[in-house]
């Protein structure tokens, strides 16, 4: 196995301002598995296709937004070298217990320029539960996959200011690479980074405010799953922001929709694989619309200006 | 079924702009607005997720009755609520209201919660 180190997306914990209707949107709608519910509160959720017992964790609060986004590595030992790169980066890192969240190991955390928790775990239980994807000559699914059928969490977009620093800590102490990015005569617009095959695991939009959510998105099959995800956003009354379309980025096939606290969600089906000896991909100010939004061809009012 | 006659309709206008908005007691304001034909110019709100949590939407209440439900602290904090400032999706009528535009871009948002920090 050639990927070492940091594997994939782990957790993002988000913020709620209403528990029930947002477990309603997360779990009836976008189609996650309930996993459980702390004693604190906090709300477990699994997609279908994920081994492990969770990737989403909800808290309920008075302001949306994003808690931290956690990312998966292989084993402690890679934990331990990235504590390392970013102490010696000057980053101050801090150690959450095993046991903070159920089935989940020690973790690490920092803050980036952003202004954003990013956090580093080895371990996290397997699903016990009878829908985890089989290993053993598996069917595709146990139970038919419901609502939007996410098979998984996939990646988020945050907000903030430094996003240059940010591609500097996450490339040189995390082993990332920026497949595509937004230069304009301003500076960075954006960064779309990843530590796997995948276009992109995080990525980074520069913005005035710190600590800033655009989106956290889900995965689904292909094409036909978002036209269906969009059929069920309808049906239910769910806020759309833009799409069924495509980004010219990362080439995903997405909709972009609100959950009930106002964080924005997305459901990405395709984008290209990734490989390390790839060139990066730049996009100009002038040429920024088709990158986002590939077939309107033009930014959306929201998309600069409306984040948790 | 309810009884649509015994809903009560109130009318939403927007400060400098013509249209006004029927808006059932039932309904939440932001609904209203999206939907008057022509939709009001200049735009009195964003649109983004109708649920309180975006804080696209934010208006300031000049004149009305109205209850409001759980929104955001991020874009409308309890000082700012009591001086009638709101989610227009967080909002029911309760009376005819006059309202006027208060988006606050992030830029805004920020330099006004710095200010009230220090």
């Amino acid at each position: 196995m050639s990927q070492e180190g940091l594997l994939r997306p782990g957790i993002a914990q988000l913020r709620v301002l209403d528990m029930e209707e947002s477990v309603r949107h997360y779990v009836e709608y976008i189609g996650l598995e309930l996993v459980g519910t702390g004693d604190d509160g906090r709300v477990y959720l699994r997609g279908y296709d994920e081994f492990h017992r969770h990737s989403v964790v909800l808290r309920e609060a008075d302001e949306a937004g994003i808690d931290f986004f956690a990312f998966k590595a292989d084993n402690q030992k890679s934990v331990d070298r990235f504590r390392k790169n970013l102490e010696a980066y000057g980053l101050e890192v801090r150690d959450i217990p095993a046991g903070e969240q159920p089935g989940v190991g020690a973790r690490i955390s920092f803050t980036v320029p952003t202004g954003h928790d990013i956090q580093i775990f080895a371990e996290m239980e397997l699903s016990d539960s009878p829908n985890a994807p089989e290993t053993k000559n598996p069917y595709i699914w146990n139970v038919e996959p419901k609502g939007m059928r996410a098979q998984r969490m996939d990646h988020c977009l945050l907000y903030g200011p430094d996003i240059n620093e940010v591609e500097k800590i996450f490339t040189e102490c995390l082993d990332f690479q920026t497949p595509e990015r937004v230069e304009t005569p301003d500076g960075t617009l954006g960064i779309w980074m990843t530590v796997s095959n995948k276009a992109h695991d995080i990525a980074f939009v520069n913005h005035p405010e710190p600590g800033k959510l655009h989106h956290l998105a889900f995965f689904l099959e292909n094409w036909s799953d978002v036209g269906h995800a969009a059929d069920i956003m309808t049906r239910y009354d769910i806020s759309r922001d833009v799409g069924p379309t495509r980004h010219g980025i990362t080439r995903g096939q997405t909709i972009y929709f609100f959950d009930p606290s106002g964080n924005r969600n997305e459901v990405f089906a395709g984008g290209y694989t990734y490989y390390k000896d790839q060139p990066p991909r730049v996009w100009d100010h002038n040429n920024v619309g088709r990158g986002i939004f590939y077939y309107e061809r033009q930014l959306n009012e929201a998309f600069l200006s409306v984040v948790t | 079924m309810a009884d649509v006659d015994a809903i009560n309709v109130f009318n939403i206008t927007v400060r400098g702009s013509d249209v006004v908005a029927p808006c059932p007691e039932t309904e939440r304001v932001l609904i209203a607005l999206e939907q008057a034909a022509p939709f009001p110019k200049p735009k009195p709100v964003n649109v983004g997720c109708r649920k309180g949590g975006c804080g696209a939407c934010r208006i300031r209440v000049l004149s009305g009755d109205y209850t409001t439900i759980k929104m955001s602290r991020a874009h409308v904090t309890e000082a700012e609520e009591a001086d009638g400032y709101v989610l227009a999706c967080r909002v029911f009528p309760a009376s005819d209201m006059e309202i006027e535009p208060a988006f606050l871009t992030p830029h805004e948002r920020m330099e006004m919660r710095k200010a009230e920090r220090d």
